[in-house]
């Protein structure tokens, strides 16, 4: 039995015992040690892999809440503000004027051979083009021909050229809806707000459900988003997972290069809660190494940005009203205390404080009846929890997995429309969690923002919004915490902290291969830091074969 | 011959909403056992178990559930749009969609895109109270402005469970300043006439001589009106929708001064006309609570227009 013995220039391990290593040996895709080469030469025989020797190594990053969709939508035309990169790592450059979405999307048109395909775009971020709102007539620039429908990147709206609505039976006057602002001429102006108004649009624009179940191909390119970015476990954190999408994600996650560990959450939907836990059970029996199963994910809510987030008063900066509830208060607790009851862990999307307020009372009373020991609930998102829902959550056990991309990508619209200056300086509150001891985890709910650790720890490590406001001075959070939230932070939400997230004996060979160092180039260069690519199991991904 | 008398046109879609418990599925599960010929098309969103009575089940497939009297039942989950358009593919085509809307969904929403699909038409937005418990739910801390919202947003309030209730009248009287623009029917387990949830039929016999429905319970008082010839289609439904009336439903034919007919449909506050279908015959039919509604007014005033 060989062992292989890596060499770094530094290996970051997040075991406080020995925070630092030069060397790691693995066998069978685990860590034998990390130390240096006298230390692990007495493991026995041991061939020297040098290929990393200029490299940092530290443990593959998690990705605590995105969602495998971020592979399928790459199918898709980007159409963001930023610049983004794609799986096969093409930095798209952002699109700075509506003329240039335009173009973007007319070059994509006329490559489509089928004069009658819809044409889908995807991460549009009318927000940053002023105050003139994107229409049909922008969009039929690109096209007449075909209909084209482009998703916001907040997931709230969708632009529509003529031709889409025309197939839609709504480019006509007397349109009475919400969601449907209308132009001069009386007809719809192309922008469908909300998912009531989006509805009927999307079997015409290429935006069917189809594409929210995550598909084969999606999920590989997923992967491939992971190694280049460091990732080597993420969550895929609302699936409905029928059977046939199961069979097709354990095939796929067992294949020998699949580069990545998924964990997939079970999403309440279509089952009564007491049918929910007996799935979720089997659903956990069928786990492998590269596709953990058996956790539910509940919404409670909605979204800030969309307004549908649940406020406690006063509510929307704005005067909008508050929010829209997605479970009746009954069943949340109806689940919590079944999966209390079974050991099943639950993770609950709650993004107004309100939503954090009814989870936290769920918590609490599905725990007065069956005491659930360890049960690790997480809440995702929770933005807008305050210190005193903090000190509940670690009085209940109650973890949090927080949302610093916000900050950059909305971070002036919270501060001047949504939530209004001081609950904005509040949002995602990292240090208050980690000053109340409660298990914190970051994410960037890839797609609604880019897969990325390293750019989602410079999030909350800085608080900068996109115009380079600082929000909330007091909650941004040190290198050293960030680092160990995008590994061991986020591990430890799906029980998983003694398997992964440090470079540790006994534990998964899976590793960040970093080119520079992010302990030392500083908090503002944090998100710059360059990924070569993964060990994961023990397989080497570079990302540049990737 | 069902309502409308007609397969073509659009297809009627009735929102029926409330929260959780208020009897969403005691009343699906009632309309179906008086549907009579009429082909029912339910969609469920709440989860889970079939909420739709055993006996009523004739056959079970991926999508669809077949039920008795030709009617079947569908849940739509988070793809209303498709599965709506599914039912509108369905042969023989149902005559009336029932859409069930979840406990804390607002009907509202769900009527508003009703309303943009070409091939449907909202016939109106049912919303149930539980008479023992809406008003402590529309204090609740967390509910209760999703249950106000709820009320405000119906046509039509079956306050259920009146006899569970100690003060159905009270209750009736809170609910008359939450939904102002709603109509209120007292029901037990949600038992009311198909005829006032759905609209009515037009056809010939539909109203007995004395004012009762041909297959109904007492407490609703129904009329055939014959509409003035000539007369404008919408002033009379505007008439007819007036809350002073106190109507619940009225339907039926009315011949334009054209000469062309309009088919009129009123679901209390809310009214729409619109083209018949070929061979409408004209006739109206209005349906309301008795001691409420007054028949003999309405006929003076439809007299006048
Ligand atoms: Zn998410």
């Amino acid at each position: 039995m060989t062992n292989t013995v890596y060499p770094a220039r530094k290996i970051i391990t997040m075991n406080p015992a020995r925070p630092c290593a030069s060397h790691v040996a693995v066998r069978d895709g685990r860590i034998v040690g990390a130390g240096t080469l006298d230390e692990l030469a007495g493991w026995g025989a041991y061939t020297l892999d040098d290929r990393f020797a200029d490299k940092i190594l530290m443990p593959g990053l998690v990705e605590g809440h995105s969602h495998t969709m971020e592979g399928t939508l790459w199918a898709y035309v980007y159409c963001g503000f930023f610049d983004r990169m794609d799986p096969e790592g093409t930095v798209w450059p952002g699109l700075k004027s509506i003329d240039e979405v335009v173009g973007r999307l007319r070059a994509a048109a006329d490559r489509l051979e089928d004069p009658a395909a819809p044409l889908a775009g995807w991460a549009l971020d009318a927000i940053y083009y002023g105050d003139r709102r994107v229409n049909r007539h922008d969009l039929d620039r690109a096209s007449t021909e075909r209909a084209i429908g482009v998703l916001n990147a907040s997931g709230h709206i969708l632009n529509v050229n003529s031709k889409a609505l025309e197939l839609a039976g709504l480019l006509k006057p007397g349109i009475d809806h919400p969601g449907i602002p209308l132009g001069e001429d009386g007809l719809p102006t192309g922008e469908m707000k909300g998912p009531d108004a989006m509805a009927p649009l999307g079997p015409h624009t290429g935006f069917d459900r189809d594409l929210l179940a995550c598909d084969e191909p999606g999920l590989r390119r997923f992967a491939r988003l992971c190694v280049r970015t460091g990732v080597t476990t993420a969550a895929d954190l609302a699936n409905t997972l029928p059977d046939d999408a199961v069979d097709m994600m354990l095939r796929v996650t067992a294949e020998p290069d699949y580069p990545a560990r998924i964990v997939s959450l079970r999403r309440f939907y279509g089952v009564t809660p007491e049918e929910l836990i007996d799935r979720v059970l089997a659903l956990g029996e069928r786990s492998q190494d590269n596709l953990r199963l058996g956790i539910i994910k509940v919404v409670a809510d909605g979204s800030i940005q969309g307004f549908s987030a649940r406020l406690r008063w006063p509510g929307y900066f704005n005067g909008a009203p508050e929010g829209l509830w997605y479970i009746p208060p009954e069943h949340l607790l109806e689940i919590y205390e079944r999966a209390m009851a079974s050991g099943v862990q639950v993770h609950t999307h709650t993004n107004g404080d309100e939503a954090t307020e009814l989870a936290l009372d769920c918590v609490e009373a599905a725990l007065r009846k069956h005491p659930g020991p360890d049960h690790r609930f997480t809440l995702q998102h929770c933005q807008l929890a305050d210190a005193a829902q903090f000190r509940r959550m670690e009085k209940l056990g109650v973890g949090v997995n927080l949302f610093p991309n916000h900050h950059f990508y909305w971070g002036d619209q919270h501060y001047g429309i949504t939530v209004g200056p001081e609950r904005a300086e509040r949002m995602n509150a990292c240090a208050t969690a980690l000053a109340a001891g409660v298990p914190l985890a970051i994410h960037s709910d890839a797609p609604v923002t880019p897969l990325g650790p390293l750019f989602t720890a410079w999030c909350a490590v800085n608080r900068r919004t996109a115009t380079g406001r600082t929000l909330g001075e007091h909650e941004r959070i040190g290198v050293a915490d960030a680092l160990r939230t995008i590994t061991l932070g986020a591990a430890y939400t799906f029980k998983l902290d003694g398997e992964i997230g440090s470079i540790e004996t006994g534990k998964r060979a899976d590793f960040a291969v970093l080119e520079d160092d992010p302990e030392t180039v500083g908090s503002e260069a944090l998100k710059d830091v360059r990924v070569w690519g993964t060990v994961q199991g023990g397989r080497i991904f570079p990302a540049a074969d990737i | 011959m069902t309502a409308g008398g007609t397969q073509s046109g659009p297809l009627p879609v009735t929102v029926v909403g409330g929260y959780l418990g208020a009897g969403k599925t005691t009343l699906v599960n009632s309309l179906l056992r008086q549907a009579g010929g009429r082909r029912l098309a339910i969609m469920v969103n709440e989860f889970g178990a079939l909420p739709i009575d055993s006996s009523l089940v004739e056959a079970a497939d991926d999508r669809i559930v077949s039920l008795t009297g030709g009617c079947v039942c569908c849940s739509y989950g988070e793809d209303m749009v498709s599965s709506l358009a599914m039912l509108a593919t369905l042969d023989p085509r149902p005559d009336h969609v029932l859409l069930e809307a979840s406990g804390v969904a607002l009907p509202g929403a769900i009527a508003g895109t009703v309303g943009l699909l070409g091939d449907f038409a909202l016939d109106g937005t049912v919303v149930l109270a539980d008479a023992e418990t809406v008003q402590r739910r529309a204090g609740d801390r967390y509910v209760g402005s999703t249950v106000r919202q709820q009320l405000a947003q119906a046509d039509l309030i079956l306050l259920n469970k009146c006899d569970l209730a100690a003060d159905p009248g009270g209750v009736e009287a809170w609910l008359g300043e939450a939904a102002p623009g709603a109509r209120i029917v007292r029901a037990e387990q949600a038992d009311v006439p198909i005829d006032a949830v759905l609209g009515t039929r037009t056809d010939p016999g539909t109203v007995r001589a004395d004012g009762r429905f041909r297959d109904h319970t007492a407490g609703y008082v129904a009329a055939e009106l014959d509409p003035p010839a000539g007369a404008d289609p919408e002033a009379l439904a505007r008439l007819l929708a007036d809350p002073a009336h106190r109507l619940l439903r009225a339907k039926g034919f009315v011949r334009r001064p054209d000469g062309s007919m309009a088919a009129l449909q009123v679901v209390g506050n809310r009214w729409t006309v619109s083209e018949a279908p070929a061979g409408a015959r004209p006739g109206l039919v209005c349906i309301g609570l008795r001691g409420q509604a007054d028949i003999a007014k309405i006929r003076r005033s439809a007299a006048r227009l």
